[in-house]
C-alpha cells in the first residue's frame, strides 16, 4: 500500500504502547488505593473508576472504538442501557421490599409496618 | 463448500455503514457477551447488598499473582493488536510473532489462575464455602473458559489459518482483526474482575 | 450456460451429505429448522394431550393400552398419572413448545429462509455459521429430550425452573439428572439462538439490496430484526444463570439457596445466602423479551398475508416499524410483572405495573393497523388469510386478558391461576400458532413448488379455530373462580372449584378434538409434497416482496439476477398501474407506454 498508510500504522503503533503505560500504571494504582483504608463506599468508587477508565482505554484505542462507526455506538449504547436497567431495577427491588421499608421507601406514619426480627 | 455464491462486504465496507460483515457480527457477540457477564455483576450485587457479611477478597485471595495476571493480559492486549497492525504493514513474519506472544501470555494466565485455584482447593477453600467463592470461582471460570476459547481461535490464525494470508490477504487481516476486538473484550471483562473480587472492601 | 445454470451445477456436485445434511444454503437450513421444530411441536403437543386425560379424569387409568406399558409402572402405576410424571409433562410441554417448538419455526425456518431473499441477498451473511446454529439446536433437543430416560425423570419445575426447588429436584450432584440436562439443553439452544441472531442482524443491516431502504423492508423483515435485538441482549442473563443454577446442583454452591433452608425436615447442608428471587430476575429478564420473540415474527407473518390478500399497502407503515421498535425496548423493562406476588414492595410494583401498560400501547398499535389494513380492501379468503384473520381477534383476546395481569392488584387475585394459562395461550396457541400455519400455507408453494390443498385446509383452519377457543377460553373461568395452575388433579381437592371442575372435561375434550384436527394438516402436508398440485407460476399470490422474484424453488444464490429495488413492499393497486400489483423488483414502466411492458 501507500507510504501514508504505513505511517498511519506506525503512528497508532506509538498510541498503542502509550495506552499499555496507562495500563500498566492504573493497574498498580488500584493495587495500591486498595491498600488505602478507604472505607467501603469510597473504596468501591475509586475501585470502579479506576477499572472504568482503564476499561475505555481498551476499547477506544485497543478497539478502535473511538472511530467507529455509527451503528457499532448504537448496539453498544442499546446493550449499556440494559445493563443499567438490569443492575438498577434489581438493586431497586431489592430496597424495596415488603418489611423492609426505609429511606425513601418509608412507610408513612398510621401505617402498619413490620419489622425484621 | 461451493464457492458459487458471492456474499457482499465480506471483505470490503458497506458504504452507508461503513463495516464490513463480520466486524458488525463480532460487535454483536460482544453485547451478549456484555449481558452475560453483566448479568454475573449483578449477581455479585445483588448477593453482596442481601449479605450481612461480605469478604475481603484481598485477605485469602492471591493480589500478586492476578496483579501478575492483569498485566499479562494487558499485554497480551497489545501484542494482539499490533499483530492486526503487522499484517496491515504487510509483514506476515511480525504477524506470527506477535500473534505467538499473544497465545503465550494466554497460557501464562492460565498458568498462573490454575496455581490460585490449586491452592484455594488445598486451603479448603472451595465453590460451595461461601456465596463469596461461588461467584468468585463462576466469574473467573467462565472468564477462564473465554480465554480457552479465545486462545484456540488464536491458535488456530496462528497456524492453519494463516494459509488465507496468499489468497486474501484482506479478508485474513479482518479475520484478526475480529479476533482482536473478541481478545480485548475477555481482556476487558478481568479489568472490572480484579478490582471487584480481589480488591473491594468487605462489610 | 447461464451463470445461475453454472452456479446451480458447482452446487449439485457436493455429495448428498452436505448438501441436504450440513448445507450451508439458508433455505436448506430453514427448511432443516421447520420440520424438526414442527415435529417437537407435535411431540410438546402429545404431552399436554397425555396430562388433560389427568386433569378430566384424575385418578382414573389411562384407557391406551399400549402406552401406559410404554410409559411403565413408574409414571403410569396402575394406569394412573403419577404426580412427579404430570410435573415432568408440564415442565416439559412448556419448555419443548417455547425453546424447541416456536421459536425454531418462527425464527430459524421462517427467519431464515425468507430474511435474505425479502432483503435480495443470495445467503444470510455467514452461512457456516448458520449451519452450527442448527446443529446446536438439534443438540440441545436431543439432550432436553433425553432428560425423559434418566433416572427421577426429566425437569419438573416447571418451564420456569424456579429455585430453590429446581435447584433440590432431586438432590444429586450428578449430570445425568433431568433438570441438569435440562439446564445443559438450554446452554446449547441459548448458543444456537445467538449465533442465528447475529446471522440475520447482520443479513438484515449489510445485504440489503440497492435501493432496498430501511422504509422499503417489508414488516416482516422489521420483526425479525427486532426479534434478533431481543434474543442477543435477552438470552445471555439465563445463560448466566443457568450456569449458576448448575453450581448449585452439582459444585453445592448457594446462589439461590437462602440460610437455613430446610427439605424433608433435615437442614440442607450449604453455605447458604442465597436468593430465590435472584433466579426469578434473571430468568424473567429473558424470559419477559422471550415471549416477544413469540409473538412478533408472528406478527410479520399476518402482516405480509392481509397485504397480499387485501390487494392495498399496509395502513400505518411507518406506525407499525415505529411501534415494533419501541415494542422491542420496553419489553426489557417490564419482567418483573411475573414477580408480583414475591413480596417486592409497592413502588417497584407500581414501577413495573407503569411500563407494563405503556407497553401494551404499541401492540395495540400494531393490531389496529393490521384490523385498518382490511378497510376497504378487496379480500380473498384463501386458507393463509383465514389463519391471518382469526389472528387478529385471538390475539386480541390474549393481549386484552394481560391486562389485569398485569395491574399488581388484580394479580393478587389471577396470579398463578389458569387465567394466566388462558392469558398465554390464546396469544401463543390461536395466536402465534394461527399465524405460523398462515405463514406455512402462504409460502409453501415457493418453497415446494406444490399448494397445499384449499378444502383440507379450510377444515383444518376451522377445527383448529373452534377447538382452541373450547380449550382456552374456559380457562379464564376456571381461574377467575381461583384454580391455581400446576395442579395434578385440576383442582378436584379444592372447595372453590368444585363448581368448575366440570370445564376440565370441556378443555380436554377440545384439546383431544383439536389433535385430531392437525391430522388433516399433516395428510395435507404430506400428501401435497409427494402427489400434490404444481403451481405454475413463480408468483401465484400476485405478491409484491422479492422472494416472489425467484425460480420455485429457489436455487442455490436464490436469484437469476441481483434485484434492484424501486418501490415499497406493498404496492398494491397503484392507480395507473397495469396490474394491481407492483413488484418491489420491477423498475416504473414509462408512463403513458402500455405497448411497452418494460423489462421482467
Amino acid at each position: 500500500m501507500s507510504d501514508t498508510h504505513h505511517d498511519d500504522i506506525q503512528s497508532h503503533v506509538k498510541t498503542y504502547i502509550k495506552v499499555f503505560v496507562a495500563l500498566a500504571v492504573g493497574t498498580l494504582i488500584t493495587v495500591l488505593a486498595s491498600n488505602i483504608h478507604l472505607g467501603i463506599i469510597l473504596g468501591i468508587i475509586v475501585a470502579l473508576i479506576i477499572a472504568t477508565v482503564k476499561g475505555s482505554l481498551v476499547a477506544a484505542f485497543f478497539m478502535h472504538l473511538s472511530a467507529e462507526r455509527k451503528m457499532i455506538y448504537g448496539v453498544l449504547l442499546l446493550t449499556a442501557a440494559f445493563i443499567v436497567v438490569m443492575i438498577g431495577l434489581l438493586l431497586f427491588s431489592r430496597a424495596d421490599q415488603q418489611g423492609r421499608q426505609e429511606g425513601i421507601f418509608a412507610v408513612p406514619q398510621g401505617h402498619v409496618v413490620v419489622h425484621p426480627e | 463448500m461451493s464457492t458459487a455464491i458471492e456474499i457482499p462486504y465480506n471483505s470490503t465496507e458497506r458504504p452507508d455503514t461503513g463495516l464490513y460483515n463480520a466486524k458488525l457480527g463480532i460487535w454483536l457477540f460482544l453485547a451478549s457477551e456484555v449481558m452475560l457477564f453483566g448479568a454475573l455483576f449483578s449477581t455479585y450485587v445483588l448477593l453482596r447488598t442481601g449479605a450481612d457479611k461480605w469478604e475481603h477478597g484481598a485477605e485469602f485471595l492471591n493480589v500478586p499473582l492476578a496483579t501478575i495476571n492483569t498485566l499479562v493480559l494487558i499485554i497480551s492486549s497489545v501484542t494482539m493488536v499490533m499483530s492486526w497492525a503487522s499484517l496491515k504493514m504487510k509483514n506476515l513474519g511480525r504477524y506470527k510473532f506477535y500473534m505467538g506472544m499473544t497465545i503465550l501470555c494466554g497460557v501464562g494466565f492460565l498458568i498462573i489462575k490454575s496455581i490460585e485455584y490449586a491452592h484455594k482447593f488445598e486451603t479448603g477453600l472451595w465453590p460451595s464455602t461461601s456465596t463469596f467463592m461461588a461467584i468468585y470461582f463462576t466469574m473467573t471460570g467462565l472468564h477462564g473458559l473465554h480465554v480457552i476459547g479465545g486462545m484456540i481461535v488464536n491458535s488456530y490464525l496462528w497456524g492453519p489459518g494463516s494459509k488465507m494470508w496468499q489468497t486474501d490477504p484482506e479478508r485474513f487481516t479482518n479475520r484478526i482483526e475480529v479476533a482482536g476486538l473478541y481478545w480485548h473484550f475477555v481482556d476487558l471483562v478481568w479489568i472490572f474482575l480484579f478490582p471487584v473480587l480481589y480488591l473491594l472492601p468487605g462489610k | 450456460m447461464t451463470e445461475a445454470q453454472h452456479h446451480e451445477e458447482h452446487h449439485d456436485e457436493l455429495p448428498f451429505w452436505r448438501h441436504y445434511i450440513f448445507s450451508t444454503d439458508h433455505k436448506i437450513i430453514g427448511i432443516q429448522y421447520g420440520l424438526t421444530a414442527l415435529v417437537f411441536l407435535f411431540f410438546g403437543f402429545c404431552l399436554m394431550l397425555m396430562m388433560r386425560w389427568q386433569l378430566a379424569y384424575p385418578g382414573k387409568a389411562l384407557p391406551i393400552a399400549f402406552l401406559t406399558k410404554m410409559l411403565g409402572e413408574s409414571r403410569m402405576p396402575g394406569g394412573v398419572m403419577a404426580p412427579e410424571f404430570y410435573n415432568q409433562l408440564g415442565a416439559m410441554h412448556g419448555t419443548i413448545m417455547v425453546f424447541l417448538g416456536v421459536v425454531p419455526l418462527a425464527v430459524g425456518a421462517f427467519g431464515n429462509y425468507l430474511v435474505p431473499l425479502q432483503v435480495g441477498a443470495q445467503d444470510m451473511a455467514f452461512p457456516k455459521l448458520n449451519m452450527s446454529s442448527y446443529w446446536v439446536y438439534f443438540i440441545g433437543g436431543v439432550v432436553m429430550l433425553s432428560s425423559f430416560f434418566v433416572s427421577g425423570g426429566s425437569a419438573q419445575s416447571g418451564w420456569t425452573s424456579y429455585a430453590p426447588l429446581s435447584v433440590i429436584t432431586p438432590q444429586s450432584h450428578s449430570l445425568f439428572t433431568g433438570q441438569s440436562l435440562w439446564l445443559t439443553g438450554m446452554v446449547f439452544l441459548i448458543t444456537s439462538s445467538l449465533l442465528g441472531s447475529v446471522n440475520t442482524i447482520t443479513t438484515i443491516i449489510q445485504l440489503r439490496v440497492k435501493g432496498l431502504t430501511w422504509m422499503r423492508l417489508p414488516f416482516f423483515v422489521w420483526a425479525q430484526l427486532v426479534t434478533g435485538f431481543l434474543l442477543v441482549l435477552a438470552f445471555p442473563p439465563l445463560e448466566a444463570a443457568g450456569v449458576m443454577q448448575m453450581m448449585d446442583r452439582m459444585a453445592g454452591t448457594s446462589f439461590f439457596l437462602p440460610s437455613g433452608l430446610v427439605v424433608g425436615g433435615k437442614a440442607l447442608n450449604v453455605s447458604g445466602g442465597g436468593s430465590a428471587l435472584l433466579w426469578q430476575h434473571l430468568f424473567w429478564f429473558l424470559a419477559h423479551p422471550e415471549v416477544y420473540v413469540l409473538i412478533l415474527p408472528a406478527m410479520g407473518i399476518v402482516a405480509e398475508v392481509i397485504a397480499n390478500n387485501t390487494r392495498k399497502p399496509l395502513w400505518g407503515y411507518k406506525s407499525l416499524v415505529y411501534s415494533v421498535i419501541f415494542l422491542g425496548f420496553m419489553s426489557f423493562v417490564v419482567w418483573a410483572h411475573h414477580m408480583f406476588l414475591t413480596g417486592m414492595g409497592t413502588a417497584i410494583n407500581a414501577f413495573f405495573q407503569t411500563t407494563t401498560m405503556i407497553i401494551s400501547i404499541p401492540s395495540i398499535v400494531i393490531l389496529t393497523a393490521l384490523i385498518l389494513s382490511l378497510w376497504g380492501g378487496s379480500i380473498r379468503f384463501n386458507v393463509p388469510m383465514l389463519f391471518a384473520l382469526a389472528f387478529l381477534p385471538m390475539f386480541g383476546i390474549g393481549g386484552l386478558t394481560g391486562l389485569p395481569l398485569g395491574l399488581a392488584s388484580a394479580d393478587i387475585h389471577l396470579h398463578d391461576t389458569y387465567y394466566v394459562i388462558g392469558h398465554f395461550h390464546y396469544v401463543v396457541a390461536p395466536g402465534t400458532l394461527f399465524a405460523l400455519f398462515a405463514g406455512i400455507y402462504y409460502w409453501f408453494p415457493k418453497v415446494s413448488g406444490k399448494q397445499l390443498n384449499e378444502f383440507l385446509g379450510k377444515l383444518h383452519f376451522w377445527g383448529s379455530l373452534i377447538f382452541m377457543n373450547g380449550i382456552f377460553m374456559p380457562m379464564f373461568i376456571v381461574g377467575m373462580a381461583g384454580v391455581s395452575r400446576r395442579l395434578y388433579d385440576g383442582g378436584t381437592s379444592y372447595l372453590h372449584a368444585q363448581n368448575v371442575l366440570y370445564l376440565n372435561k370441556v378443555m380436554s375434550h377440545s384439546a383431544w378434538g383439536l389433535g385430531v384436527i392437525q391430522l388433516i394438516f399433516i395428510v395435507n402436508f404430506f400428501w401435497t409434497l409427494f402427489a400434490g398440485r404444481k403451481v405454475t407460476s413463480d408468483n401465484p399470490w400476485e405478491a409484491t416482496t422479492l422472494e416472489w422474484a425467484t425460480p420455485t424453488p429457489p436455487p442455490h444464490g436464490n436469484f437469476l439476477k441481483i434485484p434492484e429495488v424501486y418501490r415499497g413492499p406493498y404496492e398494491y393497486s397503484v392507480p395507473g398501474a397495469e396490474k394491481d400489483f407492483s413488484p418491489q423488483n420491477e423498475p416504473d414502466k414509462k408512463p403513458g407506454d402500455s405497448n411497452n411492458p418494460g423489462k421482467k
